[in-house]
């Protein structure tokens, strides 16, 4: 018993939380911003996939990594314009539609995957992202282990989400995306074009939602397999309900998912005798949803969300 | 000398399909002016504003501002130029403060930061001036209506808005609150504010507007100076023919038919209708008149089955029971008008004879071995189209297509066309133009007539003078004691709207 609570002594824990976290941060923050413009992204888990796959591609065929996360990025939101010009100006089934995404991102991704390594018996890896020491910080003991020796994206995903809460909550941009997903009309009546700030607000959190992806082959592994997000897409859209839709819940509901993942790998050296490992794996997903039953009763979701909007109808 | 007018609409024409909402309209508002657009519901009020406002683009004509030619289609163009709209359905997002909502697309999209104080400074100014408090930090769903219209008044007012039209703005109001609206709106006058509001309600068109242009059908039939004309000119103007609503014939009632006695509802802490008790008797018209919110709602859903009562009982067709479900009270023939027909009354996505025959789609007639008998049903739609005279419908136009008056006339004749012993008509006008009240209100005493129990309940004095025999006030979930119409003259009612009936009894 008391081995179990050693665990959360150790500066490794620590350290694994906030990469877990790196992907399920950037995941969120992107399904956050579709949502307050008042659309729903379940392209998310394809989305994630392809920017798996593009930042590996790239790297591997010579890129730099920062060129693999930017190339990423933009594969993100074309995918994301795509989803867009389907609910938006067409106004078609948000749930269809993403769901339609997440498909033919996937498949893409494996046939695109597939084309250019034909035989591979074991996958090609490449040179990930290293952990970046801040100078002083990182020799602050257990602390620094923890915080401050981390990769790159990793602090990346954290200033995003500062910056997204800083976006949302003070600039007349943030007010305009907020305003259009709780009433789009309201947006049109004060001369903003509600469509074009969905359209925007989609292409920029579907770009975040593939360099979460991007994170999984660029840092956590060094190679990618076609079922390497596993769920996590599915995972950010339950965390933006966690976090009443706001940036700084959605930091932390991230953190708290990947302190129980991290948890749950190292419990499963402590446990002795007979446990099945899977049960150890659900772990995670049931305190999660545990944890959105408690929170999601408080949860203010954006009015319009889901309701699509057309000129000069109410 | 007359200065040249601050805004001039010339042969708008807008189609929709077949339907020619505007055709070839022009007008012109001056400075200072508060010029009333009066219509019916459907004469195309609503959709000329928009086009002035860029909503929509109408098919031809031009909308000059202060001179210059406005461009089409933008909202943000009329902006600019000086016009602000507060639309009949608030555009504002209730989770959002009310600065939020005021700020919203003044700034530019690329600035880091919102500069909220001097904001905050330039409405709080703007409020006082007008006479328009509100809190700049309270949300939205905070607020009441009328706080919420001083709000869509504020946001057009703080883009320096010099034109300002209003679309129906005391549909939601209570009365005090529109009168309130109207000093407002004669103070901004005062300043040089220009104004338009449209309206269907002949009295505030007469106490508050300087200047009339009626529009029917479309069509500008008619330009008066308010001074110039009377209620009556403007209601044959505006219905296009003269409109008399019809009044009660004395007649003598007969046995109860549904009673409710010392019937308590509550809710959690909440008492919603306290200790009430009332009976309607077959051929008679019983009144419960009182400001909306005072338990009205709760009375409509106990009669329509769809309350029970904590205390007491109700008794109809000879059961007595804490509450009745919806089918008993089809079943017993029971007619329900309900207070909103859009949400409880009518399926706006299904047809007109889908909804015509909703109550009785298991009658024998209706279907068979249970298959809908299409035929038998589209048939019975057409009849009540027909006996209703409900405009604009098939038995296959969808519901939500007809305009308010000709849905309510769709529930009315659905319950009265197989003669009804008991009827709850709950704001059976609400939202309603003079035509359509006037064959509502036929309707109903038709019904009377043919004996039915009424139980009415409205907020709309002149109606319930007109129609009920009896009248009982409610007033925070308490109903006073009945009076015979003849009793009732108006200080006597407004009393017992103001809760001040006790003492009587005893006399």
């Amino acid at each position: 018993m008391m081995e179990a609570l050693d665990i959360f002594t150790t500066a490794s824990l620590w350290g694994a939380v906030l990469r877990i976290a790196t992907p399920l941060i950037f995941g969120t923050l992107g399904a956050l911003i579709c949502e307050r413009s008042g659309v729903l992204n379940l392209g998310i888990e394809g989305i994630m996939t392809l920017g798996a796959m593009v930042a590996w591609m790239t790297v591997y065929q010579g890129g730099d990594l920062w060129t693999g996360l930017a190339v990423a990025a933009f594969c993100g939101g074309m995918f994301g314009l795509l989803h867009a010009f389907l609910t938006v100006p067409l106004g078609l089934s948000q749930h269809v539609t993403g769901l339609g995404i997440t498909l033919f991102a996937s498949s893409l991704t494996y046939f695109v995957y597939r084309l250019s390594l034909p035989v591979s018996s074991s996958p090609p890896t490449i040179e990930p992202f290293q952990p970046l020491a801040i100078p002083g910080l990182s020799d602050i003991p257990f602390l620094g282990e923890a915080l401050f020796s981390q990769t790159a994206p990793t602090y990346l995903a954290i200033l995003a989400a500062a910056v997204t809460a800083w976006v949302l909550a003070k600039t007349p941009l943030g007010l305009a995306v907020r305003m259009t997903g709780e009433n789009p009309h309201a947006v049109e009546a004060q001369g903003l074009n509600p469509i074009r700030i969905r359209i925007g607000a989609i292409v920029v959190g579907s770009a975040l939602m593939a360099v979460g992806g991007a994170f999984l082959t660029t840092a956590t592994f060094n190679s990618f397999f076609p079922t390497m997000v596993q769920g996590r897409g599915w995972v950010c859209i339950a965390l933006v309900v966690f976090a009443s839709w706001q940036p700084g819940k959605a930091l932390l509901g991230a953190l708290l998912f990947a302190l129980f993942d991290a948890y749950q790998l190292r419990l499963q050296h402590v446990v002795e005798g007979g446990v099945p490992y899977q049960l150890f794996l659900m772990v995670p997903y049931v305190l999660s949803i545990v944890a959105l039953i408690v929170m999601s009763r408080r949860a203010r979701v954006p009015n319009a969300l889901m309701a699509p909007y057309r000129r000069g109808e109410r | 000398m007359t200065r040249p007018p601050v805004l001039e609409l010339s042969g708008i024409t807008k189609r929709f399909g077949d339907l020619v909402a505007n055709d070839d309209i022009s007008l012109s508002l001056n400075q200072g002016e508060l010029l009333a657009l009066l219509g019916e519901n459907g004469a195309g009020k609503t959709t000329l504003m928009n086009i002035l406002f860029g909503h929509y683009t109408a098919d031809s004509g031009e909308v000059r501002a202060f001179g210059d030619v406005l461009p089409p289609g933008k909202p943000s163009a009329a902006i600019e130029a000086g016009i602000g709209m507060v639309h009949q359905h608030f555009t504002l997002a209730g989770n959002l403060s009310v600065l939020d909502n005021v700020m919203i697309g003044t700034e530019g999209l690329g600035l880091f930061t919102s500069a909220r104080r001097p904001a905050r400074r330039k409405l709080t100014e703007l409020a006082e001036r007008f006479g328009l408090q509100v809190d700049p930090e309270a949300m939205i769903s905070d607020l009441s209506v009328g706080e919420r219209q001083r709000v869509e008044i504020l946001k057009a007012l703080y883009r320096d808005a010099r034109v300002l039209i209003l679309d129906e703005p005391t549909a939601v109001l209570t009365r005090i609150e529109a009168d309130k609206l109207f000093e407002t709106l004669r103070t901004m006058t005062e300043t040089g504010l220009s104004l338009i509001f449209i309206s269907h309600k002949l009295h505030e068109v007469m106490a508050a507007s300087s200047r009339v242009v009626i529009l029917r059908g479309g069509k500008v039939v008619a330009e008066r100076n308010t001074a110039d004309t009377d209620r009556a000119e403007l209601a044959e103007l505006m219905v296009g023919r003269r409109v008399v609503r019809p009044r009660r014939q004395d007649q003598r009632a007969g046995d109860t038919v549904f009673s409710a006695r010392n019937v308590s509802v509550t809710q959690g802490e909440r008492t919603l209708l306290d200790d009430v008790s009332f009976e309607v008797r077959s051929g008679e018209i019983l009144g419960i008149i009182g400001v909306s919110g005072n338990g009205q709602a709760t009375l409509g859903k106990l009669t329509c089955g769809l309350a029970e009562a904590t205390q007491g009982d109700l008794t109809f067709d000879g059961r007595t029971a804490k509450g009745f479900t919806p089918h008993d009270l089809v079943e017993s023939a029971a007619g329900r008008i309900p207070e909103d027909r859009n949400t409880e009354g009518a399926i706006g996505e299904m047809a007109v004879w889908e909804n015509s025959v909703l109550e009785r789609i298991s009658e024998p007639r209706f279907n068979r071995r249970g298959f809908v008998n299409r035929k038998a049903c589209r048939d019975y739609s057409a009849e009540l189209i027909r006996r209703f005279d409900i405009r604009g419908a098939t038995p296959d136009t969808g519901t939500r297509l007809l305009s308010g008056g000709n849905m309510q006339k769709m529930i009315l004749g659905r319950n009265l066309a197989s003669t009804p012993k008991f009827i709850v008509a709950n704001q059976p006008t609400r939202g309603l133009d003079e035509g359509a009240i006037a064959a509502v209100h036929t309707e109903l005493l038709a019904a009377r007539e043919a004996g039915a129990a009424i139980l009415l309940i409205s907020e709309d004095l002149d109606e319930v003078n007109a129609l009920s025999d009896r009248i009982q006030a409610i007033v925070k979930g308490r109903l006073s004691a009945p009076v015979a119409a003849s009793e009732a003259d108006s200080r006597r009612i407004g009393l017992m709207m103001a809760g001040i009936w006790e003492g009587e009894d005893a006399a």
